[in-house]
């Protein structure tokens, strides 16, 4: 990646350092506890004393989106877009009908739109309002796609944005980008790989990247893939 | 309303900086803040549109410099204080001091799924036929809305053509102002770059969401 900076200070709109002046507290064991995170507790604490708040149903909720609803459900559907021209057809018609098949629906994620990268055209998808993304099928998003540099940039220098993820697409490559301004939700279908045929949907799975299902990476070449499991064993 | 919310084409924000193996979330209130806001949308006080408008009401240099969830965070204070679910007292004092709100649809654990599943569909019967057609030339009013909107300010008074209708839809202008969902119909625009950005630009075309009252039949 070209921008490795501070992981830890990746996360607020700015994605910068910012001044570590909160108000500060400590709690028995002695560990940091900043301001915004106090606020939190104490919010949570007068919600369920109010009884507006049932805590398990907190705690059900994060786990819903740790464990169920992630990037792997839309790994799933591009996947079997790629293997089955039939359901790839009816992803790209009624794009609601064929992901709820799959069982992914719900939660902004009511109404979905998938755009195909072809040779081309290359689709991206921002939000420059606020950070409308499709949970279903790409769960929460990352910190850089609710970021002032990708909510602004993406619908003036999407090329720019793409040389940020070390991206660089092909000049006669057209670049179109979706600002998610109502409650429909993209997907972004990315190109199937050369080299790839008579792979079956699992092998196919390894390629599609969380990024490449917004826009801002291509799938993976399968040599890429190669090279990833040589470097894990 | 013209906020700092509206970024599209603003500038100086620097490179995207990705983050490595990126946890779901950097700290625990991220994910308690993420849950509260979720379990208390679910009680149906307000609307996404009315919970979009007070985020994109926080003071500017806030918006610019705290981390998402906490936007999110400030602004699930703000609507519990505005929908006189808790008062301000109740806040500095993290406890209960006034009597809590009677006949509220909690979000309990059994109902966490079906809730998450069910989501919140936007499209409603249609009140009338729709105005324009795909493949039609339609132009995006010039409109300076103090409250909430969803027309980006870059794709206003701008030419573009119809590419998809998705039926009629909850409208955010009016619901954010508690003044009912109005359906109207809503359409993707597609707009030239050049006709957004002149020639400062390396996008093709744009997409935009729009809803019929956004739109006017283009004078070409």
């Amino acid at each position: 990646m070209k921008h490795e900076k501070d992981p830890q200070t990746a996360t607020s709109l700015q994605q910068s350092d910012h001044p570590h002046d909160h108000d500060h507290d400590h709690d028995h064991d002695g560990v940091e506890l900043s301001d915004i995170e106090l606020r939190v507790r104490a919010l949570e604490s007068l919600l369920i004393d109010k009884g507006y708040v049932d805590p398990e149903a907190l705690d059900a909720l994060i786990e819903t989106y740790e464990t169920k609803v992630g990037p792997r459900n839309g790994v799933h559907v591009v996947a079997k877009a790629w293997h089955d021209p039939v359901f790839k057809q009816w992803l790209l018609e009624d794009a609601d009908a064929a992901i709820a098949s799959l069982g992914y629906t719900g939660r902004q994620g009511e109404h979905m739109v998938v755009v195909e990268n072809t040779p081309d055209i290359h689709n991206m998808v921002v939000c420059t309002l606020c950070s409308c993304y499709p949970w279903p099928v790409l769960g929460l998003p990352p910190a850089w796609y609710k970021s002032a540099a990708y909510r602004s940039r993406s619908v003036i220098d999407p090329r720019g944005v793409l040389h940020d993820f070390g991206i660089e697409m092909p000049s006669d490559t057209r670049i179109t980008v979706w600002d998610s301004t109502a409650e429909i939700r993209y997907l972004v279908l990315p190109m199937r790989p050369a080299g790839t045929q008579g792979w079956n949907q699992e092998q196919l799975s390894q390629l599609i990247t969380r990024n490449s299902m917004i826009g801002c990476d291509v799938a993976k070449k399968p040599d890429q893939i190669a090279s990833d499991s040589e470097a894990a064993s | 309303m013209n906020g700092v919310h509206d970024m599209g084409g603003m500038q100086g924000f620097g490179p995207v900086i990705v983050e490595e193996n990126e946890p779901l979330f950097h700290h625990p209130w991220e994910s308690r803040a993420l849950a509260l806001t979720l379990a208390m949308g679910a009680t149906g006080k307000w609307n996404i549109d009315w919970s979009r408008s007070v985020r994109e009401s926080l003071p500017p240099a806030m918006y610019l410099s705290i981390e998402y969830y906490q936007i999110w965070f400030e602004a699930l204070e703000r609507l519990l204080v505005q929908s006189g679910l808790i008062a301000p007292e109740e806040i500095h004092a993290s406890k209960a001091i006034v009597a809590p709100v009677q006949g509220l649809r909690i979000l309990r654990k059994e109902n966490v799924a079906a809730t998450l599943s069910k989501g919140g569909p936007t499209e409603r019967q249609a009140l009338s036929a729709a105005q324009f057609a795909i493949g039609q030339s339609v132009r995006t009013r010039e409109m300076n809305p103090s409250t909430h909107t969803r027309l980006p300010h870059y794709c206003r008074d701008k030419i573009g053509v119809v590419t998809a209708i998705h039926g009629a839809h909850v409208y955010p202008d009016t619901n954010a102002l508690r003044q009912g969902e109005q359906p109207k119909w809503l359409y993707t625009v597609c707009f030239d770059a050049t006709e957004l950005w002149g020639d400062n630009t390396t996008a093709s075309s744009v997409h935009v969401d729009c809803w019929e009252p956004y739109l006017q039949a283009a004078k070409l």
